[in-house]
């Protein structure tokens, strides 16, 4: 049975309406994955066995009665703990929202509630999505399939590993500056940040509210294009949610890439960048060439301080964010004795970690009256210049395509002591965030470790079509099969 | 001695009365019981995101453009960051730069002396949840020994108007405050209510010495809640400045707190402890569009506003006061103009709509509604008194009567029998018949000795019962005595 765990999205819901197996089976084959890997590797917070059960069960049944809810209609999807579950704890990474229960689904939650899904449990992440390695989970860290000394990469770490290893069919994360599809190559899975506005952030817990984005986890290119249109589209909860007709994710799967013209950004296959990760992004570049890709070497000279942009920008919509996490009506409350002023203050020293406090202060002060126009007002004209860079690149190109990673995965506590450095792992994701475009990590290969290796295709805004088109082509020419060892059934907890 | 002038501004605090709050689908009509009118948007629970209520903003465009604003076809919303338990995100959807409303005016007038109030801004945020602080603090956080939060009112919709620095008087202040109570209900858009907080004033306040142009350091007086207050609280302010100026100290920038008992101001806070409030624009809003369409058609839904109306009403022959009076009444204001329309003097409508039918439907606290009064009565009404069918005094007495519902005019002063005679034919009978009688005050007349004339017009009159048109009478008699 648990060979069913490593099936993908589209097998599995086509042997289910074969009635080879049910969504219970399916069900059951995560859970005893995750039973033996969870020891392992912590990807999961909260495993909501009897909510899944229902779930499952109810999904048997209506499929049963003839009806079918569509491509995940049965299908166990684990989610990040920052989006909101009704009922089930919710926390965010963070000690402050120990026990917290929302009292709503998010939109993204709801959507996949009502198109069948049957939600596994919540995942680890760094606190507040805050991390690029999901050592700042306030919870412990997760870690890596490929190789248990290294992290699975964050924020959302918790959810790759689970679709990397069969703990879940695929799942879902937040990208803010790089946090699925940074965790995708390392943990050697497609992940996809979508469009700006494409998905609803109503009931995500938010970090950067002006570039959080949800987005899915898969084995494959097209499970992450069925798990993305499953949540896709306008939503009244949020007023930046784009108001226009979806596009069609899963259209151009097989229309190959002859004719193309695809650029590879040199400010990101040059410095910095692991020299086996340049060669296997060029490997992938000339297969795409080969296949009929036009392969244009373009230059994004704003990129260089796309970096720096984003760590003023993320952080000061951060400081406001948190505000209110205040002990006031829901989450920690310090029993330090003193004022209402007191109590605010120590339940927010006591309830968030140091990266979290770090990020708010760094923001506190990008704003401060006197630094504004210097931090934040500059940061964000670089955003623009991000912005303009692209979009004159896609006037010309139709894709654009560069490592994912600078490095693979790291060792555990490797960066921890040193926050830039952190940060350097979210260099060629970030630019997209700032952009508001979509772009997906494509496993290519794995290092001389052994260790996966990510290749990132951007498109324009409400390009995921044409970028789902040539990562469907990468897939093919690349044939990445390697799985983690933990992904199998002949693994034993510890 | 220095003579000193004050410079005042005002910033107002509408609460629209929108049916639902600004950024959520959440009621804003609650009862007594605290947080009931409550979602996850405006608890601020994580992962709620604010969606702004499009009637907000039709009444915030409504309000700028009655104070002859321009609306910015594209305006912000920012974020006001101060932590503070009743603020339930710990920031303010607020707006900073481009907001809804910009550079508007509005006239008020102090016995006759006009005044251009000039319109700094006027722009849109969220009202905040109550606190309630309990223990021996006097209702302070710092001392209070804990503190009760209801949510109810956080997140209803609230204008912040702010004027120039051009009021230099409380009377001024007052006038302004009024006038801006009388549009904002006229607008229909809040229920204005100063004592319930749905309008609240806070004024900025600094003196100097006249003849000087450079502005005093300034203070900030909450917590007025209503005209009067405003007035007084003002001029305290104004005479404890003077006062502190004139005995060599210097004034402070601070917020103070007017105490209506014991009607003087007293310090809350100094501005050097005040925060940062670190604006940023809010990135959970696109900017709001009001494009010139949508500004056309909120234009066409606003209402005749108090001052046209009232410019109306003296134009109709009434004076200052009863256009004031006239105006502030939707009631009063539409049976003015139907009697007008329908041919009644303006200037005798007026008075008894504002003197015998307002006393009438307060001492019966009733409105116009609940009477039987109608605009074709007072014409009727007019054109008796105008007609000399009816005298002045006994005119009243049929509008009561009206009031009451006992009839139309003609019929009640049938029944009662209030009729005058001007039939000259029955007069002159009365004239003759009294000029027979006293002819002594005859003679003293023609020799030129008027004094008499008053008492022969009072005996005819009694001769006739009281119902005789003393103008009638009067020239009848001034034909009969040659004078």
């Amino acid at each position: 049975m648990s060979d069913l765990a490593n099936l993908s999205i589209t097998d599995a819901a086509s042997g289910l309406r074969a009635g080879e197996f049910t969504s219970v089976d399916l069900l059951d084959a995560v859970t005893e994955r995750a039973a033996v890997t969870e020891a392992h590797l912590h990807a999961y917070l909260t495993l909501d066995k009897d909510g899944a059960r229902l779930a499952a069960e109810e999904a048997d049944a209506s499929l049963a009665r003839g009806v079918d809810l569509g491509p995940l209609h049965g299908i166990p999807i684990a989610l990040k703990d920052n989006m909101c579950t009704l009922g089930l704890e919710t926390t965010a990474g963070s000690q402050i929202l120990t026990g917290w229960k929302p009292p709503y689904d998010g939109t993204a939650v709801a959507r996949l509630r009502s198109s069948g899904a049957v939600i596994t449990g919540k995942t680890n992440l760094d606190e507040f999505a805050m991390g690029s390695s999901t050592e700042n989970s306030a919870y412990g860290e997760s870690r890596n399939p490929w190789d248990t000394d290294r992290v699975p990469g964050g924020s959302s770490g918790g959810s790759a590993v689970t679709t990397a290893v069969g703990s879940s069919f695929g799942s879902f994360g937040s990208d803010t500056g790089g946090s699925i599809r940074q965790p995708a190559a390392l943990c050697g899975i497609v992940g996809m940040k979508p469009t700006y506005g494409i998905v609803s952030r109503y009931g995500l817990i938010a970090f950067a509210s002006s570039l959080d984005q949800i987005g899915p986890f898969a084995r494959s290119v097209a499970d992450s294009a069925t798990l993305l249109g499953a949540i896709a589209g306008w939503d009244r909860f949020d007023a930046t949610s784009i108001n226009a007709p979806v596009p069609n994710f899963a259209g151009s799967l097989d229309a190959g890439v002859v004719g193309l013209k695809i650029g590879i950004v040199t400010e990101l296959i040059g410095e910095g960048i692991d020299p086996q990760i340049i060669a296997a992004t060029r490997a992938t570049a000339d297969k795409l060439a080969d296949a009929g890709a036009e392969i244009i070497e373009v230059s994004m000279p704003s990129t260089e301080y796309a970096l720096s942009a984003y760590y003023l920008i993320a952080p000061a919509e951060c400081s406001a964010n948190l505000a209110r996490f205040d002990g006031v009506r829901y989450g920690h409350r310090s029993s330090v004795e003193g004022t209402t002023e007191d109590m605010m203050a120590h339940s927010r020293a006591e309830g968030f970690g140091p990266e979290v406090i770090r990020r708010i202060l760094l923001g506190t002060y990008a704003l401060s009256a006197g630094y504004y126009d210097a931090f934040y007002g500059q940061a964000q004209k670089v955003r623009t210049l991000v912005r303009r860079d692209f979009a004159s690149a896609y006037e010309t190109l139709d894709v654009l395509i560069s490592p994912t990673t600078p490095t693979t995965a790291f060792p555990i506590g490797d960066k921890t002591a040193d926050p830039i450095a952190m940060y350097y792992s979210d260099v060629c994701t970030i630019p997209s965030n700032l952009a508001g475009d979509p772009a997906i990590s494509v496993p290519v290969g794995l290092d001389e470790g052994g260790l996966p290796i990510g290749f990132q295709i951007m498109a324009p805004s409400l390009g995921e079509e044409v970028m789902y088109r040539v990562a469907a082509e990468v897939e093919r020419l690349v044939d990445f099969t390697a799985r983690p060892a933990l992904a199998t059934s002949e693994v034993t907890a510890p | 001695m220095t003579d000193w002038e004050a410079v005042i501004g005002i910033e107002t605090h509408v609460e629209l009365s929108t049916n639902s709050k600004m950024f959520c689908s959440c009621p804003t009509e609650f009862g007594d019981e605290p947080n009931t009118a409550v979602c996850p948007v405006c608890l601020a629970l994580p992962g709620a995101l604010p969606v702004p209520n499009e009637k907000a903003i039709e009444g915030i465009v409504k309000i700028g453009l009655a104070l002859d604003c321009e609306i910015n076809e594209r305006s912000l919303f920012y974020r006001k960051n101060y932590f503070y338990p009743d603020l339930p995100k710990n920031y303010q959807i607020s707006q900073y730069t481009y907001p809804v409303c910009e550079h508007g005016s509005l006239d008020v007038d102090v016995d006759g002396e006009p005044t251009v109030v000039g319109i700094t801004r006027v722009h849109m945020e969220e009202d905040t949840g109550k606190s309630s602080h309990i223990g021996d603090g006097g209702g302070r956080i710092q001392d209070a020994d804990h503190t009760l939060l209801d949510f109810n009112r956080a997140g209803v919709p609230l204008v912040e108007i702010v004027t120039e620095p051009d009021i230099t008087s409380p009377e001024q202040a007052r006038a302004y405050a009024a006038e801006l109570q009388r549009i904002v209900l006229a607008l229909g858009v809040s229920d204005a209510r100063l004592e319930a907080g749905s309008m609240r004033f806070d004024a900025n306040i600094s003196v100097r010495p006249v003849g000087t142009t450079e502005l005093g350091t300034r203070t900030e007086t909450k917590n007025v809640n209503s005209l009067r207050s405003l007035q007084r609280a003002l001029a305290f302010e104004i005479d404890r400045q003077i006062r502190v100026l004139e005995e060599g100290g210097r004034i402070v920038q601070e917020t103070r707190h007017w105490n209506e008992d014991t009607g003087v101001t007293t310090s809350m806070r100094t501005k050097e402890e005040s925060e940062d409030y670190r604006y940023f624009q809010d990135p959970d809003l696109l900017p709001l569009e009001v494009t010139k369409e949508w500004q056309d058609e909120i234009r066409a839904t606003i209402p005749e506003l108090p001052a046209k109306r009232r410019r109306g009403f003296l134009d109709a022959g009434v004076d200052v006061e009863t256009a004031g009076v006239l105006a502030d009444d939707d009631d009063l204001s539409r049976l003015f103009r139907d009697a007008v329309a329908g041919g009644a003097t303006g200037r005798t409508v007026g008075i008894w709509l504002t003197g015998e039918v307002i006393a009438y439907l307060r001492r019966q606290e009733i409105t116009i509604a609940d009477t039987s009064l109608t605009s074709g009565h007072l014409v009727e009404l007019g054109s008796m008194v105008d007609g000399g069918d009816l005298s002045s005094s006994a005119a009243k007495e049929v509008l009561l009567a009206v009031l009451e519902g006992e009839g139309t005019p003609g019929e009640i002063a049938d029944a009662r029998d209030l009729l005058q005679v001007s039939d000259t034919g029955a007069i002159e009978e009365a004239v003759d018949a009294v000029l027979a009688a006293n002819a002594d005050a005859v003679d003293k007349i023609k020799s030129g000795d008027m004094k008499p004339f008053g008492f022969l017009v009072g005996q005819v009159m009694r001769h006739m019962g009281g119902k005789a048109d003393p103008k009638v009478v009067r020239s009848v008699l001034e034909q009969r005595t040659g004078s």
